[in-house]
């Protein structure tokens, strides 16, 4: 059933993506870049229907932190606003259905993640099974390269070519001014087996904003909005025991669902933190060497936690802004091993 | 375009109890599912979205437990999403499952908040320190005593007040198979002697910590249509927000919550709330947020909520019923409190209230709040399907 209103993003900021941000709080990290998203459209706080935001209390260490970051939106007059304990392109996910409810008609979306107070391998392992898995502490590099190996076992991949993504990444990034890592970088030592430094995402801190408009709402604000011609989400079982780690299928029925199958994209922005998680989305999205990927540098570039998905959605959408891209693929994945994962198909009026 | 007409048609609770020991995170979230999915007649497999919620994940310290959850809740291979909007978390978790129903983006979606306050304790989860913010240290009571004792001053409430409410919501507990608290030798007079906890709020004036979970089934008009028992439709909900400190914000009856409550009414036709809605579930942790509520949800002046409250119009035979249920004076696991309030609004509606049903209750209003009083969800339900 096709959506029963046209919703576009209209405009996308960031922060500089940073490994700390030491003299900043939450709230001063994410001032600027909604300053930054409302000057681009030129709307203000009061003007926006509906603000949803996306994070953890788990990177704060504290909780209720999100109440804080409401600080920086300037909430009075008093505003419709939700939350979600969750990456940025779940805020998202829920302003487009409040959006199609015909209740509003813009909404601010924002993500922010600080993981430099903390050791982010070690936080992302209290989200485990909590009787059974989180008490053994495995860590989240740990568990990707057991994905990674079941993936070089299966024939899927070899070592060789995941350096291919992290360098295809790296590169990409060096034009993308707020990314963390840029450039050519060594694939350094084994971090754990078979994964090396290269195949692992920067630790860092960041914001990202979207706004969100229906109809001819997107055209005021936007010279070319990206609509939203589908978005999906799909979640797979906790443990990774009774998962085939080498194929993605809450993925691809995602993407099924908003529609990427329909007709070729002609640019995918993919949140795979992991080289060999690329891998595996490439598959499950049926992605060929036509596709432009990550132009962005992706998440091997800069993963700003419970940001870094929703900055996926946006640099699609910007891409289409900017008449770099006509449709666009995004991807935004939670959980461990690509437990849950959410995909957007982005298009740009017809030229 | 017009939205989809959204339908309670199924609702499931644990019995609320200090502990749960017999059951892990995920069975006491599947014990409530499956009761829910039951007062409906229907499967796991009739369920086209998950969509979760409870309060900081610091409280059973598990990070984003949707992702455990999943398995549980039967989400293996459906959407599923987690809300966190403080104490509100509850009813906003139902709100944003009614705008996958309302914007036709699913037919049949399952809610579900929890707490299970027992596998850890809320106070240190509330009280962990952060450099440059003010502490909390006394917990959510020593937050809101202040509050409470400005709301006192300015209306000149008798300091009798609260203990009525508590006694009260105790008594309609006792009604509730589900609620946490069952004192059957409640009296005024015990109330009145408990131990003064943060001055002016007594021991039996607060709500308990509680482990339980609350479910409900929403569907589209189609699925409305196959129901096995009275649906409860959904007529208005809202949620409103709004900075925790600032230098005008009136703590005793806050904007956002005036607001919400008026975005509410006007989707629902409410003209006067006091004589258009039957009965209201009301998020009342310290008893004094009855009449503060009152006033502040538009079914009193400024000033005359305590008014209503001492003259036993909130009774549960009163003109205007408030918590029948016993509220979350009587039941408190956090993150599913709100949802409670929303489940109990439905049952009302539905006819299926038990003991604690209020004869004839038409249009009943679900209200929660969260955080230092600046996160307020509301809706409206109705035993008649909305107008257009």
């Amino acid at each position: 059933m096709p959506p029963i209103r046209d919703i576009a993003v209209v405009a996308f900021a960031q922060t500089d993506h940073r490994r700390t941000s030491d003299e900043l709080s939450e709230v001063e990290m994410l001032i600027p870049v909604l300053h930054d998203v409302l000057d681009r459209t030129g709307l203000k706080t009061s003007d926006i229907g509906f603000t949803c935001s996306g994070s953890t209390d788990y990177l704060a260490g504290r909780a209720f932190s999100f109440t804080m970051a409401l600080d920086g939106v300037g909430a009075w007059p008093p505003i419709s606003e939700s939350h979600v304990e969750m990456d940025g392109a779940w805020a998202l996910y829920e302003a487009w259905t409040k959006l199609l409810t015909g209740d509003a008609d813009t909404a601010l979306v924002y993500a922010y993640g600080k993981s430099s107070p903390g050791s982010v391998r070690d936080v992302l392992s209290r989200q485990l099974d909590p009787y059974y898995v989180a008490p053994l502490w495995p860590d989240s590099v740990a568990l990707a390269a057991l994905q990674a190996q079941a993936l070089i076992d299966a024939g899927d991949t070899d070592e060789p070519a995941l350096a291919g993504v992290a360098a295809r990444s790296r590169s990409s990034a060096a034009t993308n001014s707020h990314a963390q890592v840029r450039g050519s970088r060594a694939q350094g030592e084994y971090l754990v087996r078979p994964l090396r430094t290269g195949d692992c995402p920067p630790i860092g801190d960041g914001a990202a904003a979207v706004i969100l408009a229906a109809g001819e709402r997107a055209r005021e604000l936007c010279e070319r909005p990206a609509w939203i011609r589908g978005i999906d989400h799909r979640i797979e079982a906790h443990s990774l025991g009774v998962r085939d780690l080498t194929d993605s299928p809450s993925t691809r029925l995602a993407a099924e669902r908003a529609g990427a199958f329909e007709r070729p994209v002609d640019t995918a922005e993919l949140h795979a933190p992991f080289t060999s998680q690329e891998v595996v989305l490439r598959k499950a999205l049926r992605l060929d060497d036509g596709v432009d990927v990550n132009p962005s540098g992706g998440a091997l570039a800069a993963n700003p936690v419970m940001a870094a998905g929703l900055i996926r959605i946006g640099e699609a959408a910007a891409r289409i802004h900017r008449g770099e891209s006509d449709r666009a693929l995004a991807h935004a994945t939670s959980g461990p091993c690509l437990q849950q994962n959410l995909v957007a198909v982005l298009e740009g009026d017809a030229r | 375009m017009s939205k989809e007409p959204v339908a309670v048609v199924g609702i499931g609770q644990t019995k609320h109890v200090a502990a749960r020991r017999d059951v892990s995170i995920a069975g006491l979230v599947r014990e409530a599912a499956g009761r829910a999915l039951e007062d409906a007649e229907l499967t796991w497999a009739d369920i086209d979205a998950v969509v979760i919620g409870k309060a900081p994940d610091f409280f059973e310290g598990v990070m984003m437990p949707e992702l455990y959850l999943a398995d549980a809740l039967g989400a293996v291979g459906k959407p599923m999403l987690r809300v966190h909007t403080a104490g509100s978390v509850g009813g906003s978790t139902a709100l944003v499952a009614t705008n996958l129903i309302a914007g036709r983006v699913h037919g049949t979606v399952l809610t579900l908040a929890y707490e299970k306050q027992s596998e850890s304790n809320a106070m240190w989860g509330l009280s962990l320190p952060i450099p440059f913010q003010q502490p909390l240290l006394a917990g959510a009571g020593g937050f809101f005593a202040p509050h409470v004792r400005a709301y006192m001053r300015r209306t000149g409430a008798p300091d009798t007040v609260g203990s009525l409410v508590a006694y009260k919501d105790r008594r309609n507990a006792l009604k509730n198979p589900y609620a946490h608290l069952h004192e059957h030798d409640i009296t005024l007079e015990k109330v009145q002697a408990s131990p003064m906890l943060w001055d002016p709020i007594r021991y039996s004036e607060t709500c308990p910590s509680s482990d339980g979970a609350c479910a409900m089934i929403l569907t589209d008009r189609a699925g409305a249509a196959r129901s096995p028992r009275p649906p409860a439709w959904m007529h208005g909900g809202a949620m409103r927000s709004e900075p925790t400190l600032f230098a005008g914000k009136d703590f005793v009856s806050p904007q956002a919550g005036k607001d919400c409550a008026a975005d509410v009414y006007r989707q629902a036709g409410i003209a006067d709330p006091r004589r258009d809605i039957d009965a209201v579930e009301m998020y009342v942790p310290f008893s004094w947020y009855e009449p503060m509520w009152l006033e502040n949800l538009g079914f009193a002046e400024e000033g005359e909520g305590w008014k209503l409250t001492e003259s036993g119009v909130t009774e549960l035979d009163g003109d205007l019923p408030v918590n029948m249920s016993g509220g979350v004076l009587s039941t408190n696991p956090i993150g599913a409190s709100g949802m409670i309030r929303f489940a109990e609004a439905a049952l009302q509606v539905r006819g299926q209230a038990g003991d604690h049903q209020v004869d004839g209750a038409r249009r009943v209003l679900g209200h929660a709040y969260g955080g230092g009083s600046q996160f307020f969800s509301m809706w409206l339900v109705g035993a008649a399907p909305p107008a257009s």
